[in-house]
């Protein structure tokens, strides 16, 4: 009846995972409760859950992003702490739970975070930068974000029912493999991994197609800003990577509960196959993940440096080649295969080459500052930490693209502190950067600056603490992933990096009480015209947050920097841009169907999981049963009548008329 | 001042932007329209992620070509193919293909006799193509050369059932969409969800045509 579900499943010989999962269930319950209370369950599911405007969908990705950043750290912590004290001695950890922690911190940071983080921002920003209502399948963006929730939610089931991957991040064979990881640990992380997997896909279908389909009039495609580019790249390597990871994965699964033979020791099967398909996916997504991280430096530096993007065009390339590039490097990350010194070389010099490109855009970066009048926002503060701190993650990658030098620190935590130092300042910060830029964007008030400057000040430090001696660790030989050890020389170090952890902890607080902050005193920060920074592109054309059509009248665009020009106008001839004609405008109506469907997706999920086969049909019937009943419907849209987009876009037009009245006088 | 003297003060170093070149009109030509009609856009990204689907198809292919001959002492492709079911089953695929395109024109020309008879069609070929496939799959089982039976032949039962797969849920679209056009009529909708339904269908014929070439033809070759 429920497979291999049993008692057994929940770890009560284990406090940690017990009582952090008992917290968990209580403080969720008790949010759930209270906004029961409160009433607001109607407005949720009617303003949020079902909606299929990008912007929504957009902050719910990036507040699924935070809480499970938060989630990721604990286990950053867990595991610092666990290194700092295990010298002769097993820690606090038992080394099944460590392996547990160190896999899901890498799933978590990697698939739950950096990705929605970013994804979310695209929601939020490209369509209004391309001057258009919405992407091109808005029901399907919606579908999107709950099947991610739904790889999220699993992982963390893992934590109180059963057990999650013991074999890093990625599960390579055949430890991965049934006969290794009889638990089910292995299988959470599969299918979380599938089902969110297929959420990532779409949504790379969906922009793709809507930044190549869906323009303002004289949008061409040399005209859209940095982050339109690079978020094009990113999901055009969704759309050619996450399938090779399906089907990786879906091997794995294969030989997993059918005994098939893809990647075991036996009967033909080769491990080395499956290192070669899944860095074929994993090599692009560091590319998935840093390329829109690239665009928001550039609309970032951009903008607070008071001066288009230098050379544009070179970024657009660069972009571009750097998108191809991701394609051929892939056997750097395993070297040590014996593929021969040939194919060493090969991929040594495509990976080495890959500099140049990301050379360009720092210098692009650069020269867009020089000159510029610069204001030291917080979001250009955290860009200009990710310029320094990058290049020397930059620089250690090149050092690795030499063979030999990457045989000596192949799998060393010096390998740990490199891709940290990468992703750290490249995702996290520019993450970090983009939710305080476009934040006044979706909420209608900032972020409290000193508060975001603090945290910056403590993240900053507290990176280079925790992960500067990891790179003097690899290079004294101190393997990753180590539960205990006895070499009383690598003690100082990490000692050191749990500091830094420390300190980087004291940022999160920071960023917390910030939110906290500000929300309270949102009215001192309230972004009343729709563009608090002087912005550029067309999203701070509109109002702050937008109404749900975006724009009254779909922008006409005329030049590079069409906002820009809009507002020089405004400013040379002291008068705003003539009202448009109002007409009534067709919105897509809010759908059910994501969320419905995620439902079953999780079930379905937790059933393949414990080997619930009959749930695993009924939970595919009530699926497809789903689409069916979307598919069904006869409405699909619905009217804005023009006399209420008129209210809407003349209060904004008045907004900003005081605001240009007030500029003309300041001027006097 | 005028819109026109604007760029050259804009960016100081002239460097960024480059004045009104050729590229820049061709680039104009794709997005001066604005936003893309909705067949089109639906179309287009229908194709994109068929595109990812044949990337997923190209993994499978990949390891195929990478396991056949990893036989572990079992049978191998020469031992278990035989060509007269391939040809058949591709016949029942290809004409499939036909139909299905039939009954997309049934669809626009709002012929309903054309349209359910040729999805009908299409079903039923369809359907022989996965009886002959699971007849196939059974033989291969029952004389123990199942997949568990070495790498070769796991490659093998999951590429090509991989496809199989996306033959059995492209038949329950393809049921669904004849009761969706029972149901609402010839509506621009459905009739999108159609053209999609025969994109989908011509892949499956694609990704065919490389299990036949790749599995089928250089297998019974060696």
């Amino acid at each position: 009846m429920l497979g291999r579900l049993s008692w057994a499943a929940i770890p009560f010989d284990e406090p940690i995972p017990l009582f952090t999962g008992a917290a968990v269930i209580v403080i969720l319950l008790g949010v759930l409760v209270y906004i029961a209370i409160k009433g607001w369950i109607p407005y949720l599911w009617r303003e949020w859950i079902t909606s299929v405007d990008h912007k929504r969908i957009g902050v719910m990705y990036v507040f699924l992003a935070m809480v499970m950043l938060l989630r990721g750290f604990i286990d950053a912590i867990m595991m610092r702490a666990q290194q700092a004290f295990a010298l002769n001695s097993g820690g606090y950890l038992p080394s099944d739970h460590f392996n547990q922690i160190f896999s899901a911190h890498g799933t978590l940071m990697i698939f739950f975070v950096a990705m929605p983080f970013l994804i979310g921002l695209m929601n939020l920003v490209v369509p209004l930068q391309l001057g258009v209502r919405d992407v091109a399948f808005p029901t399907l963006n919606n579908v999107s974000f709950w099947l991610t929730a739904t790889g999220a939610l699993l992982v963390n089931v893992s934590l109180v029912v059963g057990e999650f991957s013991k074999t890093g991040w990625l599960p390579f064979p055949p430890l991965s493999e049934a006969t290794y990881s009889p638990g089910v640990g292995v299988d959470y992380y599969l299918w979380s991994l599938q089902i969110s997997g297929v959420g990532t896909l779409l949504t790379g279908v969906n922009f793709v197609t809507t930044i190549l389909k869906l323009h303002a009039p004289g949008m061409t495609y040399l005209r859209m800003p940095m982050f339109c580019w690079t978020a094009l790249a990113a999901n055009l390597l969704i759309v050619a990577a996450f399938p090779v990871l399906t089907a990786t994965l879906a091997m794995l699964l294969l030989d997993r509960y059918l005994g098939f033979h893809f990647f075991t020791n036996e009967a033909g099967g080769n491990q080395m196959m499956f290192m070669n398909l899944i860095w074929i996916w994993g090599h692009p997504e560091v590319y998935i993940l840093i390329l829109p991280s690239f665009g928001v430096y550039s609309e970032v530096v951009s903008t607070f440096s008071g001066k288009p993007l230098f050379g544009y065009r070179s970024m657009v390339a660069a972009t571009l080649v750097i998108c191809v590039l991701s394609f051929m490097v892939w056997l750097h990350h395993f070297f040590t295969m014996g593929a021969g010194a040939s194919v060493n070389t090969v991929f040594g010099v495509a990976s080495a080459i890959i500099a140049v490109p990301t050379g360009v855009k720092i210098y692009n970066w650069l020269f867009t500052m020089y000159g510029g009048r610069i204001q030291f926002s917080t979001p250009m503060m955290w860009s200009l930490g990710f310029m320094v701190t990058f290049v020397i993650g930059g620089l250690t990658g090149v050092l690795h693209a030499v063979p030999p030098a990457d045989f000596i620190t192949h799998n060393t935590v010096f390998l740990v502190a490199h891709f940290h130092n990468v992703i750290i300042p490249g995702v996290l910060f520019a993450a970090f950067a983009g939710y305080e830029f476009w934040f006044p964007k979706a909420f209608g008030f900032r972020l409290d600056q000193r508060f975001g400057k603090v945290a910056f000040w403590c993240w900053l430090p507290g990176f280079y603490l925790a992960f500067m001696p990891l790179y003097v660790l690899g290079l004294m030989g101190m393997p990753r992933r180590l539960q205990h050890y006895d070499v009383p020389e690598w003690r100082p170090w990490l000692i050191v990096a749990a500091i830094g952890v420390l300190l980087i902890l004291a940022g999160i607080c920071f960023q917390i009480a910030q939110l906290i902050v500000s929300i309270r005193g949102r009215e001192s920060l309230r972004d009343e015209v729709g563009d608090p920074w002087n912005g550029r592109s067309l999203e701070w054309s509109t109002a702050s947050p937008p109404p749900a059509f975006n724009f009254a009248a779909l922008p006409r665009v005329e030049g590079d920097e069409p906002y820009w020009e809009i507002k020089q106008r405004a400013r040379e001839q002291q008068v705003l841009r003539p009202e448009p004609a109002y007409t009534d405008i067709e919105m897509p109506l809010n759908s059910p169907t994501g969320f419905v469907s995620a439902f079953f997706a999780s079930f379905m999920g937790f059933a393949l999981i414990w080997h619930i086969w009959w749930l695993v049909g009924v939970t595919f019937v009530g699926a497809y049963a789903t689409f069916v009943v979307f598919a069904w419907r006869d409405r699909a849209e619905y009217h804005i009548p023009a006399e209420e987009v008129a209210r809407i876009d003349r209060e904004n037009r008045a907004a900003r008329r005081a605001a240009l009245a007030r500029l003309a006088e300041a001027a006097q | 001042m005028s819109v026109a003297q604007e760029p050259a003060r804009r960016d100081p170093y002239g460097v960024g932007r480059a004045p009104r070149v050729p590229f820049r009109q061709l680039s104009a030509e794709h997005a001066e329209g604005g936003v893309a009609s909705k067949r089109i856009v639906v179309a287009y990204g229908f194709w994109i992620f068929l595109l990812s689907d044949i990337v997923m198809f190209s993994s499978f292919f990949a390891t195929y070509a990478v396991l056949t001959n990893e036989t572990a002492g079992g049978p191998s492709g020469r031992d278990l193919f035989h060509l007269d079911v391939v040809a058949l089953e591709t016949a029942f695929l290809l004409l499939s293909s036909f139909t299905c395109g039939l009954a997309n024109i049934g669809a626009l020309a709002r012929r309903s006799l054309m349209y359910y008879g040729n999805m009908a069609a299409t079903g039923l070929l369809g359907g022989g193509f996965l009886f002959l496939e699971m007849r196939e799959f059974a033989g291969m089982i029952a004389i123990g050369a199942g997949p568990q039976r070495s790498a070769f032949l796991s490659a093998f039962f999951s590429l090509v059932g991989c496809h199989g797969l996306h033959v059995t849920l492209g038949l329950l679209w393809l049921l669904t969409m004849m009761a969706q056009v029972y149901a609402k009529g010839y509506r621009a909708d459905i009739q999108r969800r159609v053209l999609c339904f025969a994109l989908f269908w011509h892949t499956l014929d694609i990704i065919w045509v490389g299990i036949f070439t790749v599995v089928y033809l250089t297998g019974l070759a060696k």
